[in-house]
């Protein structure tokens, strides 16, 4: 594009056109994004390093953060198994009903995340159509409880390892796996030393998103959690309860509490965009060879 | 393609992924959803009617829908400009700016409302600067119902905080990266011949804008936009940190719906659940129709890529 002058001066605005713009977009950006993000750091800080010391060593707030922790891990590892099982099934094979199975993985995007919290409240609430599960004499608590919050955190993040994987899978075809089998691999050899290798960076992408969004849940935890401090609190919740309580201490400790997940979502848009140039880089070697290949 | 179809058959796996896939998917997904329209079909018909069209669940309908066409409207047209500076401008800091983009898809929203709450809030550091726009402000009474907008058309609460306003901030910034993420692609793959060709035809800038970049842009852009539309429609955790609460001014759906399962019905001695899940019907009933919309409008946008020979 550069070796031709011209079309950069036709294709060029005007500086009166471009100035104004790229302000435009600065400010903007300045005004939605870095403001609130500046603001969750200097509202944590703004009664000094020891309230935050505080706010993050109290035990509540480091079981919320656990409970998070595990809650994210749990839906990343359902949804990866279910993301992996979708997208092979739908990239690899042709069956009947197989766009609307398409857009049924994205249903839980379009659900409010309350209603995803209300529909497990509905099942297995103390008045919903199951309720607690009951083995013999014990009892297991699914509302108010750590399977609630499970099932809620991986229902609204259904879509977003099959989003990736399937664009992916359909992006490298079929051909070196059928290669892997007329050579005499057995179904998991293909997968562990074809498919998987070829589909990691779109793996690892839709992980991250996943992995983010899990981690701050809150219409559909806040739901079915009951956020019984140190028991049920997820750090979402544990924020909201900071937040919503007397005094400059609690608000200082919710945004200093706060400022963690800044530092998750900071770290994971850094992630993203070094996973984005990995796969960008995978998909256009694939289209230039016209087959799938292996980025190593 | 017709070769590898038929070859496909040789790959091992179908019965498994396809049976888990659909087995996840029904456990997880489709038979609570069920549940929840059953809950609320155990209503009679005219209760169920005198739920869902209850005032207060009217005005946090016509609420959400407001504020979140108005937050998606504004996005449209920031995004477009937005996705425009990043793909034809070179300058310092655009990649900066590029993956702030992405930021409200990694902030969670409670993190969003409260540091937007903070912010707009008569002491935070946009709000104090905005006081104006109080009830006794003067734009604020200006909108207000003493004032002449309010006496003349319709009484708008224009507070930067609690009200619908401070709605439609906080749901422009989850709504920002989907119109930004749609239309940039496309932008950036838009061939400079055609450029070419409309300027060297006599066309000015604006005209190639208008009549030749803009009509390639629209189904991209109105994917964006109803994405953003649907993630208003959708949101809870950031609104309820901005909102007051108010029932029939600041309460949009999902926050009713939240407080019809904490109710407790006396006099039948149990919680409202039923009330909860028609509200919850009603509102997956619009979601179903966006999500309808933007399939039918991916489909469309498909017609318009450039087919290969």
């Amino acid at each position: 594009m550069a070796a031709v002058p011209t079309r950069q001066i036709v294709r060029q605005d005007p500086w009166y056109v471009r100035v104004p713009l790229i302000l435009f977009a600065v400010v903007f950006l300045a005004v939605m994004v870095v403001g609130p993000l500046v603001n969750v750091f200097a509202q944590g800080l703004a009664l000094g390093v020891g309230v935050v010391w505080q706010a993050l060593s109290h035990p509540d707030a480091r079981h919320a953060l656990m409970l998070t922790l595990i809650a994210a891990a749990c839906a990343v590892a359902a949804n990866v198994l279910f993301g992996l099982a979708a997208a092979w099934s739908i990239a690899r094979f042709r069956f009947p009903g197989k766009a609307l199975l398409n857009s049924l993985i994205d249903l839980p995007f379009s659900v409010s995340p309350v209603i995803a919290g209300l529909i497990f409240v509905l099942l297995f609430g103390a008045y919903g159509f199951v309720g607690p599960l009951v083995f013999g004499s014990t009892r297991i608590d699914i509302i108010f409880a750590l399977p609630g919050i499970l099932l809620a955190t991986t229902f609204v993040t259904v879509p977003f390892i099959a989003r990736e994987l399937i664009p992916v899978m359909e992006a490298l075809g079929p051909e070196e796996e059928e290669a892997a089998r007329i050579l005499g691999a057995n179904a998991w050899q293909m997968f562990r030393h074809v498919t998987l290798p070829n589909i990691k960076w779109g793996l690892l992408y839709g992980v991250l998103l996943c992995n983010a969004r899990a981690i701050g849940e809150f219409g559909a935890v806040n739901v079915v959690s009951g956020k019984l401090a140190g028991r049920t609190d997820t750090l979402p919740l544990h924020i909201e309860k900071l937040y919503q309580g007397f005094g400059a201490v609690q608000t200082a400790s919710a945004f200093a509490l706060a400022s963690i997940l800044c530092c998750l979502a900071l770290a994971t848009l850094l992630l993203k965009n070094y996973l984005e140039w990995k796969t960008h880089e995978q998909l256009r070697e694939a289209a230039k060879n016209g087959t799938s290949t292996d980025s190593r | 393609m017709t070769m590898a179809g038929r070859k496909r058959r040789s790959l091992p796996g179908f019965g498994l992924s396809l049976g888990f896939t659909l087995t996840y998917l029904s456990l997880l997904v489709l038979l609570p959803l069920a549940a929840c329209v059953v809950k609320a079909a155990s209503l009679s018909w005219s209760e169920f009617w005198r739920v869902v069209t209850d005032p207060v669940a009217v005005a946090a309908y016509r609420l959400s829908f407001t504020t979140s066409l108005i937050a998606a409207l504004l996005n449209a047209v920031f995004g477009l400009a937005i996705a425009w500076v990043l793909v034809r401008y070179e300058f310092p800091g655009r990649k900066l700016l590029d993956a702030l983009v992405d930021l409200p898809l990694a902030l969670p929203t409670a993190v969003a409302g409260i540091t937007f709450a903070d912010l707009y809030s008569t002491d935070g550091w946009f709000g104090r600067y905005l006081t104006f726009l109080e009830p006794d402000g003067a734009v604020g009474a200006f909108f207000g119902p003493e004032g002449w907008f309010g006496r003349n058309l319709t009484p708008i609460d224009v507070r930067t905080h609690g009200g619908p306003l401070a709605i439609v901030v906080v749901l422009m910034f989850v709504g920002l990266p989907f119109v930004i993420r749609s239309v940039q692609p496309v932008l950036a793959d838009f061939e400079a011949e055609q450029e070419e060709a409309a300027a060297s035809m006599g066309a000015t800038r604006w005209q190639t804008f208008r009549y030749v970049i803009l009509p390639s842009l629209v189904p991209a852009w109105l994917t964006g936009f109803t994405l953003a539309y649907a993630r208003g429609l959708g949101e809870y955790g950031s609104v309820i940190f901005v909102a007051d609460g108010i029932p029939g001014e600041s309460v949009i759906p999902p926050v009713l719906i939240v407080s019809r399962l904490e109710e407790f019905d006396r006099e039948r001695g149990a919680f409202k659940y039923e009330e909860a899940a028609a509200i919850a019907v009603v509102l997956l009933f619009f979601s179903l129709v966006t999500l309808i919309a933007i399939n039918l409008l991916e489909r469309w946008s498909k017609r318009f890529e450039p087919t290969e020979a």
